[in-house]
């Protein structure tokens, strides 16, 4: 029989709550959150929508360790309003950058643990705004020495400013159930119409949203499996391979975003992006486990830069 | 919205030292449960924030048949409910009761 430490390790980290994500992450009983939900900082504007409460607002910041190294945590709970950007919850994810930012004495990691559609639209302008104030604290954290991860794998993905988000971080991590982008499938198809984007084609939505496209363009850095134990290892990998954020870094960053747009322009479907990756065989990518992914992957050169 | 409260003298106080745990997220037909070590002896109160109006009897009795078959004395039970069915409100409650009773 499998002990619980065993079990834990393989939880599906996409069927997880935020909170079960942390424990399955972070060393055992490393774990100290900071206003938890008995403070009962909740939104004050759901209640005029006739909408219900989190006592978190669906967003847990606080510090631990991962692997003995001293971290600061922030996880978005993708269920609630579909992940959220918002007064109280933006509030926290800034706060807790730039005490990263500011603070030396304080983890010089943040772990981000997104799972958000993007701002929640019944407290929008305080989300908008979240959203930028977040995107610049971490840009200011990174030049201060921070470094950044991000950690894709939830049910609503990082879309909108969660999207924005991971453009910002220093290291990205998906699994093939994270999707990435700005806007959803559905928005996409509303204003180019269907022949852009197809939202009922799910096989097309994954493929082009989908972790394992992300990692094969270069926007994620690392693919895991979809499990806590996939995410640990990975998350751990990651944090010193967070490269140092000055203007040798942006300009290449800028180069490579205009070489990946040119290169990739014309390609009307995920299998096109492939083939001009180099793959053979495209169509064997989808039922690819991670293992052999993560190998494949590897070995591509416009997969793995020095840019971010 | 809608808010219950509830009040009971329930059999015993509950096992176990653990502060404060939290059960459940609130999405669609689903609710969170804090449960918070607070009240004095084997006082238990109940405050349910619910945006479904007119189930109050059927809130009443879950929390009735929960206090009977558990002992949550001395804990401060605070509910945000997402439209969660009478057995899923249930289930948390007693997930909770159990986390707070597991150290």
């Amino acid at each position: 029989m499998m002990d619980e430490t065993a079990i834990r390790d393989h939880t599906s980290w996409y069927q997880a709550t935020a909170r079960q994500r942390l424990a399955g992450l972070l060393d055992p009983n490393s774990f100290i959150e900071f206003i938890g939900p008995s403070e009962r900082v909740e939104s004050p504007h759901l209640h005029i929508f006739d909408l219900p409460r989190a006592f978190d607002d669906g967003v847990i910041i606080g510090r631990g360790a991962l692997g003995g190294a001293p971290v600061l945590v922030a996880a978005q709970e993708g269920q609630f309003m579909g992940g959220t950007f918002a007064e109280v919850s933006g509030a926290k994810l800034v706060g807790l950058v730039r005490a990263a930012r500011d603070h030396k004495d304080l983890p010089q990691t943040v772990l981000l643990l997104l799972d958000s559609g993007g701002v929640r639209l019944q407290e929008a302008n305080a989300g908008e705004l979240a959203v930028a104030e977040f995107m610049r604290a971490i840009a200011q954290a990174r030049s201060a020495g921070v470094a950044v991860i991000a950690l894709v794998g939830g049910k609503s993905g990082a879309f909108g400013g969660a999207g924005l988000t991971v453009g910002v971080c220093s290291r990205v991590v998906v699994s093939e159930q994270g999707r990435i982008g700005v806007s959803g499938p559905e928005v996409i198809e509303t204003n180019k119409g269907v022949e852009e984007y197809d939202s009922r084609d799910k096989a097309l939505v994954w493929s082009v949203c989908g972790g394992k496209n992300r990692r094969l363009i270069g926007m994620a850095d690392a693919f895991t499996e979809d499990s806590m134990v996939g995410f640990r290892e990975a998350a751990k990998a990651q944090i010193s391979l967070s490269a140092p954020f000055n203007l040798a870094t942006l300009q290449a960053e800028q180069q490579r975003l205009k070489q990946r747009q040119e290169k990739f322009a014309a390609c009307d479907d995920a299998n096109a992006m492939w083939r001009i990756l180099g793959i053979q065989s495209p169509e064997a990518v989808a039922d690819m486990d991670a293992a052999a992914f993560i190998l494949l992957a590897n070995g591509i050169k416009d997969s793995n830069h020095d840019a971010r | 919205m809608l808010t219950l409260k509830f009040a009971y003298t329930a059999k015993r106080r509950a096992a176990g030292t653990k502060a404060e745990a939290l059960i459940g997220v609130v999405a669609s037909g689903n609710l969170e449960v804090l449960l918070e070590r607070m009240l004095p002896g084997a006082s238990c109160e109940v405050e349910i924030a619910t945006p479904v109006k007119g189930f109050d009897a059927t809130w009443k009795a879950v929390v009735d048949e929960f206090v009977e078959r558990s002992a949550p004395g001395g804990l401060r039970i605070s509910i945000n409910d997402g439209g969660a069915r009478p057995d899923t409100v249930f289930l948390r409650l007693m997930q909770g009761c159990a986390t707070m009773e597991s150290e």
